[in-house]
This record gives C-alpha cells, structure tokens and sequence, in this order.
C-alpha cells in the first residue's frame, strides 16, 4: 500500500473514532433539547382545555382565575365572588352540559343556531354567572366578558397537590404528590436495602472465604440482570398479597410494597459498590490494626468502614438513584394513586409510573402530553443531580489517596 | 474476651444477612420457574396468543423482543466499541476526555423512561418513523451505548502496554496496532460484555413503551415501520391490564420465565466465552 493512501486510511479511521466518541455527549444534549423543548412549553399553555371559553358579565370586576379557583368553583366549594376577587355575589355556574337547565330546546334551536346569542344575553343580564363553554359559541361581538385563566407556572407546578391533568374545564398540573411519591419509594428502599446490602458485602469482602465468595458474586451479578418487568410481577404475586394480609388493607399494592421491591432491585448495586469499596482498603492500614491486638470486627468498624465511608455513601446514593428512575416494577405495585402520601401503607404513584401510565392516553402536543414531558424534566433533573454527586464523591476519594 | 463475642454476633449477622440476600433470588428465581415450567412447551412458545391472550403463545412476542435485540445492537455494538477504542487508545487525558467520560456516564443514569420520551420525541414523532422497530431499536440502542462503551474501555485498559510497544517497535501504526494486536487480545472480554449487555436490553420495557411496542398483534412484522410485540411490555399487559388478568395468569408466568430463562442463557454464554478463551489468551 502506498503510505500516502495508508496515512490517510489512519485519518480517516481516526475521525470516525473520535465521532463515535461524540456520540454520547450528542445524545445527552439531543435528550436535553428535546425533553425540554416540550417540557418547557407547557408553562406557555393555558390549563384550559383549548376549545373552551370563560364568560362573565361584564360589571364583573374579575379578570383572571387561577386553575385551582376554575377547579375549586366547578367542585362546588367557592360558591361566591367574593372568595376570588369579585364582589359579594353567588357564582352561577353555566357550563355546556348544564345548559338545559337556563334554556329550553327551542331557545336553543335544533342546530344549537340560536345558542350563541342566548348565551351571550343570559350572561349579560345575570350578574353572578360564569359561563364555560366552547369557543365556537361566542359571539363576535359579545356584551359578556372573557375572563383569562392563570397559564402554568413553574412554582404551582411543583408545589400543587392535585395531579388531574385530564380535568375539565381546567387542568390540574400539581406535581408534588408525585415527586413526594418518589422520594418516599426511593428512600425507603434504600433504608431496607442498604443495611441488608452493607453486611452482605461486608460478609464478601472481608468475613467469607474466597470461594463463598466466588459463588455469591456471580448470583448477585444475576440479581441485577433479572428484567425489572419479571420483579414487578413477582412483586405484584407475592409482595402486595402479603402486605394486604398482613396489615389488613383494603388493597396491597402501596408505596411500602414498592419500596421492598425496589430495595430487592437495589441490592445488587448497593452490594457491588460497597464491596469494591471495602476491598480498596490499604493493606497495611488492616494490617497495623490487626498487630495492635484488634479483633477483625474491631479492624472492619473501626478501619475498613470508614475508610471505605465515602464508597458506601456513594453506593447508597446511586441506589437511590436508580430507584428514582424506575419505571414498570413501581407501576406494577404501588397502586398509582396520585395522592399527598400520609403513609407507606397507602397507594402512591411515583413520576415515572405516571409517564408510563399516561403517555399513551395523552395526545401529541396537548397540555397532557406537555405535562408529562415536564414531569420527565423534573426526574431528568432529580438523576443526573444525584450521577453528578456521585462522581463528585468518587472522584475526590480518588485524589485523597 | 468481650470482644471475641461480639466479632462471633456481628460474623453471624453477616453472614444470615448475606444468606437472606441469595434466598430472595432464589425465591425469585424459584417462583418463577416452579410456576412456569409447567406453562412453558413447544407450543407456548411457537404459537399466537389466542381468547384475549388467555391462551396459545408467546410467539410474536419472542421474535419481537430477538429483532428489537438485533436492531439495537446494530446500532449500539460498531459506535459503542468505535467510541470506547477512541476514549481508551486515542484521546489523551484532559478537560476532553474527562467531559466525554462524564457524558457517558451520565447517559448511563438517565432513567429509562426518560430514553422513551426522547423516542418518542425524537424518533417517532419529530422524524415520523412513528411506533415502529426502527424507533424502538434506535432507543433502545441509545440506552445500550454507555454499557457497551464501558465494557470495551475496561478489556482494552486491560490489555499490557507491552503488546502496544512490541508493536510499535516492529514499526506498526498506530491503527496496525489496535486492529492487530490490541483488539485480537481484547476481543474475547469485550464479546462477552456485550453479551451480557444484550441481557440488559431484552428486558427493558419503559423505552420500548412508546416507539415500537404492540398491545397485541397476532402476526409477524414485515417491516421496519412495524410495531411488534416484546416479551417485557407483554408480561406487563396481561399481568396488570386487560380484563381477563386470573385467566392469563400462566401465560403470565410462562412470559416471565422466558424472560428469565433468556437472560440467564446469555450469561452462561458469557460465562463459557470468558473460560474458554480465558485460557486461550493470557492477558497482562
């Protein structure tokens, strides 16, 4: 070959080699972009579902409502203006399936033609009304007065308590009883993971003998390849029956059985991590504890634990991010109840578990599809944290030594 | 001695911690293959699902999960090892490098639910290749490629210098001595982490969600644009949702076992690669 033609088959080779090796950073970003991009927009969209319209009678000082208000007065539970901003006056709420009760049939006409102009009038001679109805039935040059509804914000969206994002007339976007639900989950898990997991590989790196050892690595190493789909089934067979059982609950599958299957699934990781770390630790370092007269408990507490502390926090935090970010074990047990969770005793449902659940039922590029989007954000947001303070931690163990 | 006693208790608890730990996988494991050997036959998994997936087979959904495994690695295995050769032999240390590397790892912990909604984002929607094998394997790869980077990075750090220097001092290039020397060395360890990464993939669930995986579709795909049925989105189905979850419940178990039986034949596999040519080539 000649070595003009070499030298550039090793460019060339070399280029390619080094675009691959851009591939991920392209797709961190590309994840980010388009995560975002759709996520974000959801702050730019009104609750309101988009065919709908918001009508009142135009004395009424009343500009805007939030989503939570629009929800609160369709509930029944703010029955006056005053209670929003408005005057000392009972709201009439008029929305399109409650029409017959303010118009008869023949006011309205056989193809609702005479509708818009009813509606228009009635609100325009009842002070109190709110009217809900889709946009296509407002006359061009209504008397009545539109009122604005709140656009999603960032603050309501993580600090609502009420996930309805199907709602009529208006939306629901709280997300804190999801992210409450996964934190809950997450550390539980972790709190019956990490002892368990801690003394096993405590047991593998220093107490058992070399081919116990062999045995139970790779066992463990099993553990973690079991598809997380095949533990949530087994979960929802076995675990949830038990846990109804044993604490007499109308329904078994709670946060407290997602929490178990997760530890289980957080074992393996929690077991791998720590073990590594307890076998970095300096021979000598043993070695000068064991000739002082230590036992070998007193050498694994008092030396190899914590030398090998930042290792094992790290594990622990790793599993617990593992177990923020997974998906069908927790839909299959928790319960997928969207609710401020009390206790571990009753159904929540994790942010994963509702992008799982719900991405489907959601149309492309409505608020819904949006919102979940967003939520994916928020976990997006909540790992790459934790991965990033894991390396940290890794990272400045490496210096120390 | 006081202290001798407490050693003894903190040994034995240990110990039964770590004995409680291989119990919950064996019961696991036993669960799943007492209640699902006496599914599993020839027909369970050469047959269509039948009577709302209360009956028949698993067919559709092997073969979806194997093209879903096939078409992802088509895509994650070349720029997987091209990317760990450039991360292990060619870039030097520094601010680059130590970016890429936290790049990739950082892809690795992104949830997996979060790779279906780039998926569906990107995949499906933005370049309309809408809810098909093409989407799902594109996914899927993207969440394999950190994995497999990884595994190639470690077996080519595992190979001596002294291999690269005998090279170089025979007058081969730099490309001569990766292709010729250092990836023959290192090729049995990498084949065997991607092996175990395949395991990885056919299990996963919450990317395949949303780009490729169908309810139920009783016929084999004869395109990439198709959507298939998977054997993980299948357990899901008729162990959570549908009307008829008791009657389907073996089919459930049989689905699960395959499941398992897969993964744990892939990693025997592994296992046997990483023997046989262990011995073969003697590394360091």
């Amino acid at each position: 070959m000649k070595p003009v033609l070499k030298r550039f088959i090793e460019r060339f080779v070399e280029g390619l080699l080094a675009l691959s090796g851009t591939v991920t950073t392209l797709t961190v970003l590309l994840i980010i972009v388009f995560l975002f991009g759709e996520g974000l927009s959801v702050f730019n969209t009104s609750p309101l579902e988009s065919h709908n319209t918001l009508v009142i009678n135009s004395t009424n000082p009343v500009a805007q409502l939030k989503p939570g208000q629009l929800k609160e007065v369709f509930d029944g539970n703010i029955t006056n203006w005053q209670t929003i901003g408005g005057k000392n006056d009972s709201i009439i709420l008029l929305t399109i399936n409650s029409v017959s009760d303010f118009l008869s049939e023949e006011e309205i006409g056989m193809n609702f033609e005479f509708l818009p102009g009813k509606l228009d009038s009635l609100v325009s001679s009842n002070s109190g009304m709110l009217a809900v109805f889709p946009e296509k039935y407002l006359v061009a040059n209504h008397q009545s007065k539109i009122v604005r509804v709140d656009k999603n914000n960032l603050p309501d969206f993580l600090s609502g308590k009420e996930w309805f994002p199907t709602a009529e007339p208006a939306v629901q976007l709280g997300t804190l009883p999801l992210i409450m639900g996964t934190l809950l989950v997450s550390i539980f898990a972790i709190l019956f993971a990490l002892p368990i997991g801690l003394a096993t590989a405590i047991y593998m790196a220093e107490v058992a003998n070399p081919k116990v050892r062999n045995v139970m690595k790779p066992v463990i190493e099993l553990l973690s390849g079991i598809p997380s789909v095949v533990y949530g089934f087994f979960g929802l067979i076995t675990i949830v029956p038990l846990i109804h059982d044993v604490f007499n609950l109308p329904v078994g599958e709670t946060a407290l059985a997602g929490s178990i299957v997760l530890g289980i699934m957080a074992l393996p990781t929690i077991i791998t991590v720590s073990e590594d770390a307890i076998r970095n630790t300096p021979r000598a370092m043993k070695e000068a504890s064991l000739a002082l007269g230590a036992t070998k408990w007193q050498t694994i507490s008092r030396v190899v634990l914590p030398y090998s502390m930042s290792g094992i926090t790290a594990a622990a935090i790793l599993g617990i991010g593992r177990a923020i970010g997974e998906t069908m074990a927790v839909l299959m047990v928790t319960g997928n109840a969207a609710v401020m969770p009390h206790s571990l005793l009753q159904p929540v449902r994790t942010i994963p578990a509702t992008i799982a659940a719900e991405l489907g039922e959601a149309p492309q590029g409505g608020v819904h599809y949006k919102a979940l989007f967003a939520l994916g954000c928020i976990l997006f947001i909540m790992t790459m944290a934790i991965n990033i303070w894991v390396q940290y931690i890794s990272n400045r163990r490496k210096f120390s030594k | 001695m006081d202290k001798l006693i407490k050693e003894k208790i903190a040994f034995w608890i240990f110990r039964l911690l770590s004995v409680f730990v291989i119990g919950v996988l064996l019961w696991i494991l036993g669960f799943i293959f007492v209640r699902g050997f006496s599914v599993l036959s020839w027909d369970f998994i050469t047959k269509m699902p039948e009577d709302g997936m209360t009956k028949g087979g698993i067919y559709p959904a092997i073969v979806g999960t194997f093209i879903l495994i096939f078409g992802s690695m088509l895509f994650a295995f070349p720029i997987g090892v091209m990317a760990g050769i450039y991360m292990n032999e060619y870039v030097k240390d520094g601010r680059w490098k130590r970016f890429i590397k936290l790049m990739t790892n950082n892809l690795a912990g992104i949830p997996s639910i979060v790779f279906g909604l780039f998926g569906m984002a990107l995949f499906v929607n933005k370049l309309k290749f809408g809810d098909s094998i093409l989407a799902g394997s594109l996914t899927l790869g993207l969440l394999a490629l950190p994995v497999v980077i990884r595994i190639t990075e470690e077996s080519l750090k595992a190979v001596d210098n002294t291999f690269r220097e005998a090279s170089y001092a025979l007058g081969g290039t730099k490309l001569q001595t990766i292709t010729k020397v250092v990836l023959p060395i290192s090729l049995p360890n990498i084949i065997t982490g991607l092996i175990l990464s395949i395991g990885r993939v056919s299990g996963e669930t919450a990317p395949i969600l949303f780009t490729v995986a169908a309810y139920f579709l009783p016929k084999l795909p004869t395109s990439i644009f198709d959507q298939v049925m998977a054997l993980p989105y299948h357990l899901y189905v008729i162990s959570t949702s549908g009307t008829q979850v008791e009657q389907s419940r073996p089919m459930a178990y049989g689905t699960a076992l395959v499941l398992v039986l897969i993964v744990l034949i892939l990693n025997l596999i592994a296992n046997a690669f990483r023997k046989y040519f262990g011995n073969k080539v003697k590394m360091n």
